[in-house]
């Protein structure tokens, strides 16, 4: 199967895609004991008798997983019931300590909402959320004495249970995806809301955002759905757009090829870039779920909702409509503002003050932000004032000063802070638009540069830029370049 | 040891006596005659001795503590830090605890001495104690006879004066049971007043810590002492917790107290039967007026019991599988491991109720079984809310025969049977105790066995349960009236 479809075959069909995403929430403590919830750290060294599964131990719920929860929730418009509880799925397996994981079963803190998302080509999407619910993380087991950390031929296994009882926020999507680039734009909505809101880091590579997608094939114009598979072990954004993108080739040659897609789980495998099957839907987990009686039923109340609603900022899909649509950014423009809140606020202030956003735009992502790189100081925490930056752009436009010198002040800005317009009236940096006092620059360049003004009488157009660069190093660049061009040009001719 | 705790605190609290001297005295007589009792599987001398260093300190530092001093033997199911805590299974048999169960801190805080872990049915399954793979716990009012169970060792410990109180854990009927046989009381509290936290679960939604005592007034003591929310136990009640001791009465006038009509059309063997006519009389003579009252769903109590409580243990003892602490056999792979551990660490009773449990919750099942329980639990609860509306406490049996002979119950159900009369409180959450109501003999047998009488109070009346059962015990002193089988053995 390593032939791949033909660009005409592949266009017969279209992917039906639901991703069900585990997110770890950024607490203080875990989910259901007062160890520290970090990454990382020495074995073992985050872990009571409560997540260690010890005998006699007991869960008590960490109410701040239950508000990021609703949180993310109501990021999406969800609905959340005023009643829940928590449920376990029993199952046997060494890194998780209890050999039963409390989750939630059939009624999760949240229930529907759309995540609204755009493409790189600005094209907006959306998906629908079956639920979000809560549950614990298991630990972390390393394989050892195989050479490769798989568990095939492993002589022994280590587990680390740090990880064990970190609050885990699982969000399950209809199959509203049909590509392997919107599932990618998807997961990036979810990881800026979510990221934003404080609800979670969202760094892949720890592991604190998971994906698992359900994957099937059909034929552009068909309503029914196909036999879908799962694919896992997707551990970054690239491999979510890979996996899927192969699972879907894959699924096309075997219906191209007369056969049938078999109802399976499997995984990506990083290094040959495909899925291989790690289970038979007949070898499906009975998770016996039930109702945890070690936990109480959680009743939320209206009061809880509309705190927390409340203190939901604006979120990155409105912002980029708003910065597209009202504003006229540029797709790249926008993404990159939304992705960066305390720059896009820096923005907002600076075009509001200018009431020229795309103006303010090219500043805060040109100028300020390569100053920002390179002094490894954020826009943001300069001393760099938005309406300082409105100066510039309102200098700018009256043609006070010319872009070069502008590009001048915001580096004087950087360093100094303060107002522009001081700078450059201090500086004496105003652009020189006096005909006289043009004309004596001019003067001075021709004199010393006669043979050039001469080629350009003859014809050699070129030189003529050469000139105008003279006059505005004459003028330390406070000329105004255009009518120094017309001066030299008027005398150049008239001569 | 006949001493009441109530009077060791106030000598110990007084400095008349040294909770040291106590403390020596209690593990003095365990050493005497606990190889003919086998109450304890671990005894904790050391700790027993440096806790009454530490009481016997803060009483000389000005402290007054509610058990200064009173030798406690604790449930082998309750964690105590540094201590081996087996719940009568190979599975755990080496285990040491790294933390110490709330309330058992609890206990240790008022100042009591912990003197050892006492003996239990393999994770609370049972009504005999036979269920331990540990050891063999004899009953002290006749050693051929079991302690009941599952908190057999407790009972007997405190019955045979091995300590003066001890904690026992009611999931079916777990204290009141054994309390019966053992002829002292045994005291379950409302679900949630007392914190499960390091208390081993069996079945969680029913695991219940209570008191053993020799008189109601401490058990009323301990009940002080233990009760209350627990920030570490979620489950564990936040209504307040008013003194039992002061509630203590002296007779019954005033109280309607409701005999079951489906319990007295129950075959009883006849000499149990007329203990029961004649204890219900008593509560009368006291200023009671008795009235009927129905439970027509308590006969599916057991059927009941017998999913939701498999159900909680199927899961509840998932963790024991080799990887992290207990028994590990070895295997190919992780899954041989898993089957071999569990095969060699877990009794009949307990893989019995395992795959009961794995069974009721399976996928196709759950709604027929699992949750057709839940259902019939609500109703036992109603029936019980709605008789409680006609009286405020209701009598029954504690168990249903007399402490029987060892292997006299080689089916399970009629093991099961023991507990008729306790599981359907046990589905309701009630407060209940067993306090001794006089002896009967055994069909199988030649001379008397204790008996006890269950008093049932609506949820949290604990201080009303407790009030009534003093007045009976006082009234009618039938504890003293039989002397536990110790002969050669000086008291």
């Amino acid at each position: 199967m390593t032939a791949v479809a033909s660009a005409d075959i592949r266009a017969k069909y279209e992917a039906v895609i639901g991703l069900e995403c585990h997110v770890e929430l950024k607490t203080e403590t875990k989910m259901f004991c007062g160890c520290r919830n970090l990454f990382g750290g020495e074995p073992n060294t985050q872990v009571c008798p409560v997540c260690l599964g010890l005998p006699g131990a007991l869960p008590v719920p960490n109410r701040r997983a239950i508000e990021l929860v609703i949180k993310a929730g109501l990021a999406f418009g969800a609905q959340i019931p005023s009643f829940s509880k928590f449920d376990r799925k029993n199952y046997f397996y060494p890194d998780m300590p209890k050999n039963y994981q409390i989750s939630q079963y059939d009624m999760p803190l949240t229930r529907g909402g759309v995540v609204r998302f755009w493409l790189a080509d600005g094209s907006r999407r959306e998906c629908r959320l079956t639920r979000i619910h809560l549950e614990e993380d298991t630990g972390k087991s390393t394989h050892a004495g195989s050479g490769d950390g798989r568990i095939a031929g492993s002589e022994y296994s280590l587990v680390d249970f740090n990880r064990a009882g970190v609050p885990l926020m699982e969000c399950v999507s209809e199959p509203d995806i049909r590509s392997a680039e919107e599932a990618v734009g998807f997961l990036e909505a979810l990881k800026r809301t979510f990221v934003q809101l404080g609800i979670s880091d969202v760094k892949m590579e720890e592991g604190s955002l998971r994906c698992d997608a359900n994957v099937s094939i059909r034929r552009i114009g068909s309503t029914a759905l196909g036999t879908k598979t799962e694919i896992k072990n997707m551990n970054s954004f690239k491999s979510v757009q890979r996996a899927i993108g192969s699972e879907i080739e894959r699924q096309i040659e075997i219906v191209e090829s007369g056969g049938r897609i078999v109802q399976e789980t499997r995984g990506w495998d990083e290094v040959t870039e495909t899925t291989h099957v790690m289970r038979s839907k007949e070898q499906a987990h009975d998770y016996r779920y039930f109702p945890d009686p070690d936990l109480t039923p959680l009743e939320i109340t209206p009061a809880d909702i509309e705190r927390w609603r409340a203190e939901l900022r604006e979120l990155p899909f409105a912002r980029f409509e708003r910065y597209v649509d009202r504003f006229g950014l540029s797709v790249a423009q926008a993404t990159q503002l939304v992705d960066n809140p305390s720059l896009a606020d820096f923005f907002e202030r600076t075009a509001a003050a200018s009431n020229d956003p795309q103006g303010s735009a090219n500043y805060v992502l040109g100028e300020l932000s390569r100053l920002a790189n390179e002094t490894g100081v954020a826009v943001a925490d300069s001393k760099v004032r938005p309406e300082a930056v409105a100066e510039v752009i309102e200098l700018v436009g009256a043609k006070t000063i010319n872009s070069k010198i502008a590009k001048d002040v915001i580096a004087r800005l950087w360093s100094e802070g303060g107002s522009a317009k001081e700078i450059v009236e201090r500086a004496g940096l105003a652009q020189v638009s006096d005909p006289a006092a043009l004309e004596r620059f001019v003067d001075e360049v021709l004199v010393a540069n006669e043979k050039i003004a001469a080629d350009i009488r003859g014809g050699k157009e070129k030189g003529l830029q050469f000139l105008v660069g003279q006059v505005m190093k004459t003028s330390r660049g406070k000329a105004n370049p255009k009518m120094v061009e017309e001066l030299l040009r008027k005398k150049i001719t008239s001569a | 040891m006949d001493e009441t705790a109530v009077g060791i605190a106030a000598d110990v609290n007084a400095r008349r006596r040294s909770a040291r001297e106590i403390a020596e005295e209690a593990l003095e007589r365990i050493t005497r005659i606990d190889g003919r009792i086998g109450a304890y599987l671990t005894r904790t001398d050391a700790l027993a001795l440096e806790q009454a260093e530490r009481v016997d300190g803060r009483v000389a530092a000005g402290e007054r503590l509610a058990l200064a001093g009173v030798p406690v033997a604790i449930k082998d199911n309750m964690c105590l830090r540094g201590t081996r805590t087996t719940c009568g299974s190979k599975i755990l048999a080496d285990w040491v605890a790294p933390y110490t169960a709330t309330a058992v801190a609890r206990l240790l805080d008022a100042g009591a001495i912990p003197v050892g872990k006492t003996n239990l049915d393999e994770f609370a399954m049972g009504s005999s104690c036979e269920n331990s793979a540990l050891g063999v716990t004899r009953n002290p009012y006749d050693l051929e006879r079991v302690p009941g169970g599952s908190s057999g060792g407790s009972a007997a410990a405190v019955a045979a004066g091995e300590a003066v109180i001890a904690t026992g854990s009611d999931t079916g009927g777990s204290i009141r049971e054994p309390a019966a046989f053992c002829n002292v009381v045994g005291f379950k509290p409302t679900y949630g007043r007392v914190s499960r936290y390091g208390l081993i679960a069996f079945a969680s939604s029913l695991d219940q810590i209570g008191p053993f005592a020799r008189t109601v007034r401490d058990a009323a003591l301990v009940y002080d002492v233990i009760a209350g929310k627990d920030p570490l136990d979620a489950t564990s009640v936040d209504v307040p917790v008013e003194r039992t001791l002061d509630a203590l009465r002296e007779d019954l006038h005033g109280l309607r107290i409701g005999v079951v009509k489906e319990f007295t059309t129950r075959t009883l063997p006849p000499a149990v039967a007329e203990v029961y006519a004649a204890a219900y009389r008593d509560l009368e003579r006291l200023g009671a007026t008795l009235v009927e009252v129905s439970l027509p769903t308590a006969d599916y109590g057991l059927a009941t019991y017998y999913l939701i409580a498999p159900a909680e243990c199927s899961s509840n003892l998932a963790r024991f599988d080799g990887v992290r602490y207990g028994l590990r056999v070895d295997g190919a792979d992780v899954t041989e491991m898993y089957e071999r551990t569990r095969a060699a660490g877990f009794g009949a009773e307990v893989k019995r109720r395992i795959l009961i449990g794995t069974y009721a919750l399976s996928s196709g099942y759950y709604d027929a079984y699992y949750v057709k329980a839940q259902k019939v639990r609500t109703l036992i609860a109603a029936d019980f809310a709605k008789a409680f509306e006609a009286c405020d406490l209701i009598a029954a049996p504690a168990a249903s025969s007399p402490a029987f002979r060892f292997n006299a119950k080689s089916d399970p159900y009629s093991m099961y049977l023991m507990d008729y009369y306790t599981i359907p409180v046990s589905l309701a959450g009630l407060p209940a105790l067993s306090v001794p109501c006089g002896a009967a003999v055994p069909e199988d047998g030649r001379a008397p066995m204790p008996l006890g009488l269950q008093l049932i109070a609506p949820l949290f009346e604990e201080r009303r349960l407790l009030g009534a059962a003093h007045a009976y015990e006082q009234a009618t002193q039938h504890a003293s009236k039989l002397k536990p089988q110790l002969a050669g053995v000086s008291a």
